[in-house]
């Protein structure tokens, strides 16, 4: 344990009252005179043109205030998203917008405008586009590349032949567009003593968070003004700036509050924009509501892989090759990336001595994809988990042993260019999880009662978990107050005050003292990161740092000047800096504030430094003479793969005549160097693990392939997990082993608290079930059932939309 | 209604008590209908918080609707609109309810609570919404205020439950954070069952 005064200790994060007393405002919650209701119109084909727009039938409409279509707007280059479109290629694809004096009016005017939309030809599967002749989602192709070499449409058929053997489990001969490799694959499965090669299928669902994507804006002086749901929240400005065509400087965010984001909220994205344009054409206060279902069609997916793999395995379980070949559904958008990504944690959390990834990313017309938490890394961690005891138990080895033989460590190298990671202690974390869910006891224990069948999983998750070069800025006033400037977004895993806490560290001050600034462009804050990829906490608690050490060496500076001698001699603590060989000679943070205003220049941020980014250039420039100005951007080494790990243990009770299983019992081991917030990681790695859960047995997509239609655009259909689907208390714990590339060797942790529990859980089912794999998620109580009974699936081989 | 009741018979009996006041003679619905836009009847007082309030009621309009838009409790929030995800729980008579799915007119005469109105009167905390902070129950925080609303019938109704009994009587929340573990132990904390 450390003898940190911030950093590992509990807090009150100052929003959470006012989450649980109701006053915490959302987009939605704001108002301002004179605002209008906007609602959309969205497309009903799954792709078509829009040839005609008829609004003759709400001319002069009472209380109807104005139209907004695609020709108001900027057109964009395809296949990026634009805010409205006149060729839709989804089904939920915004086509219009109208606004009102209030909803029903909006709704009414919605429902009497005619468009008429001549169909195009759609897909819903990719391998039904794959095929020769099937539709392409697009007219520019079916396949969308991007590469370090360059990015673009292509159109990439392979023979029935191909896709007949592809669904039969055969290594796909088609054509591809992505591969990276490292080792000597061929000699890798000439090595190996089991080889095992499954076809195998992830299917994509909805982000579906709480908040629906609800903005509001208007503009002042030239200045827009949006309140929007964003998941960061300084790293918006640049593309929401974009997006409504002004200068950087001409938009304010106004974020307080965000209803979940999950990856779906990342940058600025279409819908937040449009009420900008719409208030700017009509004059009046714009606030755009999404519903639910339309929250379903814009507020993006994850990726589907349908997908085949071949592992090769020593005696011993060591992965001595892998062979990965993902088709990935990318949705309408050519959004994702998911494919290489997987390849990627396959590579790091199983770390094979040779690896080839081959991927094919296929357009689809179905709501569009994005990154949802643990993109890739975590529909591969379903996948990898039961083909790891499937190989476990071909050679006789234990399934623990065979993860901690192949856990990736310190000296790990990793991903196509075997590059170092900065730290990793996968076989710790393994043996923490295994002792507190007394692994081996359990193992133990008879596994059938009656029509019950017990099954026990050990699950793996890992997403890279920290970036650098963002800012920090503290600012200490006359007051005596530390103003912890926060960029970060508030998303609902409080880093944007966890990560402050660093600076509150550096100056050794109480948090009493200290007033986190956040929620608003207008609140001076500093240039920060996309808080995605658990990025947070290891990127900005360093972030923090700099500001604070920059902060500290202002104040020591001052001291030196003031009460004399050379600035090292001087210490800090209890808001007061101090000669080190005499405290009672000092000045209190309050008086340094104070000599740093008179004194300006740098100590007050009349000049800053040139390496910082314009928002935070902003910010300062705000701010300059009314404090102690510390200011820095995250120059600190960073060198290698920041690694954020996880492990699961879990026990399924299985009921072999309704197929239906109940999660008995979870323990979440966090490997994510030192933890700065307990109660925070124990939430991250709670709510991951119900993630996990939906994905493992309960939530998909699924699309009706004759017409384009979604049948679960409502949360009842999507499946989200509820309280009765997840275990009513879940076990968390830490490795807490110090990363050395941050200040308090701190590293994220979101993405792979994921990926450990649907991992756990499909290896679950694969042991309940005598070893029998899937490869495929989520598993329904019928495919458990069809298989006991010795069944064909519903459903041909690789099929998505299966009911 | 017992909170402890399944989400599927609380669903069913949203539904039918919207049916029943429907084809009831008096509703307001039917005679404001008749009459059109602007009729007096439209103006009704409702009690939220304790308070009458007097507001301006379209036939169809949702109590979550009015209570959010017309006035200005936004603390019930609106998470799917169709009786699905629990965020705009309200208590109407002490009994929870969606508020998405009940239509104003229905509760004239009864005491509608929302989250606004469970702090006590020196503006300190309910339990459970200091049990929430103090076991970080939220993480995004929209879901909150319906459970909040939930765990306070709960523990009005029995003061004194199983895990498992706060399990079943707030799984008509949804959390896509996935808090469920939290709310559950903020819920026995209130009760008093976990320190």
């Amino acid at each position: 344990m450390n003898n940190y005064k911030h950093i590992g200790k509990d807090f009150v994060p100052p929003d959470i009252v006012g989450k649980v007393t109701g006053k915490a405002k959302y987009a939605e919650d704001f108002r301002r005179d004179g605002m209008v209701f906007a609602r959309l119109l969205t497309s009903p084909m799954a792709h078509g043109r829009v040839t005609r727009i008829d609004t003759s039938a709400v001319d002069g409409m009472e209380g109807l205030v104005g139209i907004i279509t695609a020709d108001d707007v900027p057109a964009t280059e395809a296949p990026i998203a634009p805010m409205l479109t006149n060729e839709p290629v989804y089904i939920g694809d915004p086509i219009l917008a109208v606004a009102a004096e209030n909803e029903t009016i909006a709704e009414d005017a919605i429902a009497r405008i005619k468009v008429d939309i001549e169909p195009m030809s759609f897909v819903t599967d990719p391998l039904d586009s794959l095929v020769e002749g099937g539709p392409d989602a697009r007219e520019e192709g079916n396949v969308y590349s991007r590469s370090r070499e360059g990015s673009g449409f292509r159109t990439v058929k392979w023979t029935a032949e191909q896709v007949d053997e592809f669904r039969a489990g055969k290594e796909p001969t088609g054509e591809f567009v992505n591969e990276w490799s490292y080792g000597d694959l061929e000699k890798g499965f000439a090595d190996a003593e089991v080889i095992l090669e499954e076809p195998f299928v992830t299917i994509g669902y909805a982000h579906m968070s709480m908040e629906p994507r609800t903005a509001m804006a208007y503009w002042e002086n030239g200045t827009c003004y949006v309140y929007g749901s964003a998941q960061s929240q300084s790293f918006w400005i640049p593309g929401l700036a974009r997006l409504l065509d002004v200068e950087q400087d001409k938009v304010v965010l106004i974020s307080e509050n965000t209803g979940g984001g999950f990856g779906s909220k990342i940058g600025a994205y279409p819908m937040a924009a449009l009420p900008g344009w719409f208030s700017k054409k009509i004059g009046r206060p714009v606030q755009l509501r999404i519903t639910r279902e339309q929250e379903y069609y814009v507020g993006s997916a994850r990726v589907g892989f349908q997908g085949w793999i071949k592992l090769g395995f020593a005696k011993n379980g060591r992965v001595t090759a892998a062979d990965v070949y993902i088709v990935e559904d990318i949705g309408p958008n050519a959004t994702g990336g998911d494919g290489s990504s997987a390849g990627g944690a396959v590579s790091l959390v199983y770390d094979p001595l040779a690896m080839r990834f081959r991927g094919l990313p296929v357009m689809t017309n179905t709501t569009p994809r994005g990154a949802q938490r643990g993109p890739g890394q975590n529909q591969i961690a379903a996948v990898m988990a039961p083909l790891m005891d499937k190989a476990a138990h071909l050679l006789n080895i234990d399934n623990l042993e065979i993860r901690k033989v192949n856990a990736v460590h310190s000296g790990t190298t990793v991903y196509a260019d075997q590059e170092p990671v900065t730290s990793a202690y996968m076989k710790e974390a393994l043996e923490m999880g295994a002792e507190m869910f007394e692994w081996e006891t359990r193992r133990a224990l008879p596994r059938r009662n009656g029509n019950k069948v017990r099954g026990l999983g050990i699950g793996q998750g890992y997403h890279s978990a920290g970036t650098n070069g963002f800012d920090g800025l503290v600012r200490i006033t006359p007051d005596g107050k530390i103003h912890l400037h926060s960029g970060v977004g508030n998303l609902g895993t409080y880093s944007y005050a966890s990560t402050t806490r660093a600076a509150a560290e550096v100056l050794k001050c109480d948090w009493e003292d200290c007033v986190i600034h956040r929620g608003s462009t207008e609140e001076n804050l500093p240039w920060s990161s996309y808080q995605a990829g658990s990025v947070s906490i290891f990127t900005h608690t360093r972030a923090n740092y700099v500001a604070a050490m920059d902060a500290l060496d202002k104040m020591k500076a001052i001291a030196a000047d003031t009460l004399g001698g050379a600035p090292d001699d001087y210490d800090i603590d209890g808001n007061r800096i101090f000669l080190a060989s005499n405290p009672a000679q000092g000045m209190s943070y309050a008086a340094i504030a104070a000599r740093a205003i008179h004194l300006g220049g740098a100590y007050s941020g009349k000049i800053y430094p040139d390496d910082i980014h314009e928002v935070t250039q902003r910010a300062v420039q705000n701010l300059a003479g009314s404090g102690l100005i510390g200011v820095a951007k995250d120059n600190l080494k960073r060198e290698g793969v920041i690694p954020g790990l996880a492990v699961a243990f879990t026990e399924i009770e299985l009921d072999l005549e309704t197929g239906k299983y109940d999660i008995v019992d979870y323990v979440g081991i966090a490997e994510c160097g030192t933890v700065v917030h307990p109660l925070g990681l124990a939430t991250q790695m709670k709510g991951g693990a119900v993630w996990g859960m939906g994905m493992a047995g309960l939530e998909r997509h699924v699309y009706d392939p004759q017409n384009g239609l979604p049948a679960n655009v409502g949360y009842h259909q999507c499946r989200i997990p509820t309280y009765l689907d997840t275990p009513s208390e879940i076990r968390t714990a830490a490795v807490d082993l110090p990363d050395p590339q941050n200040p308090f060797g701190a590293r994220g942790i979101g993405e792979p608290a994921m990926g450990c529990s649907v991992a756990a859980v499909t290896a679950a089912i694969t042991d309940a079930l005598e070893g029998h794999t899937f490869n495929r998620t989520p598993v329904s109580p019928d495919m458990i059932v069809n298989h006991v009974a010795g069944l064909e699936q519903s459903f041909k081989p690789l099929q998505t939309n299966n009911f | 209604m017992n909170p402890q009741l399944s989400r599927r018979r609380f669903i069913k009996t949203v539904i039918a008590s919207s049916v029943a006041a429907a084809s009831h003679n008096s509703f307001p619905v039917a005679k404001a209908h008749h009459v059109g836009d602007g009729y007096v009847d439209r103006l009704i007082t409702i009690i939220v918080n304790g308070k009458k309030r007097r507001v301006d009621v379209m036939p169809q309009e949702t109590l979550a609707y009015t209570l959010r838009y017309k006035l200005g409790l936004t603390g019930t929030k609106i998470g799917c609109n169709r009786g699905e995800c629990g965020a705009c729980t309200v208590l109407i008579d002490d009994v929870t309810n969606y508020s998405c799915s009940t239509l104003t007119h229905s509760v004239r005469t009864r005491n509608v609570t929302t989250v606004e109105g469970v702090q006590s009167d020196d503006g300190s905390l309910h339990p459970v919404q200091q049990a929430f902070v103090d076991e970080l129950s939220p993480q995004c925080g929209f879901c909150t205020p319906g459970q909040v609303m939930s765990a306070v019938a709960l523990l009005r109704e029995n003061p004194n439950p199983t895990r498992e009994e706060a399990r079943q009587a707030l799984s008509g929340n949804i959390c896509r954070c996935g808090a469920y573990d939290h709310y559950l132990n903020g819920v026995m904390r209130a009760a008093g069952q976990r320190s």
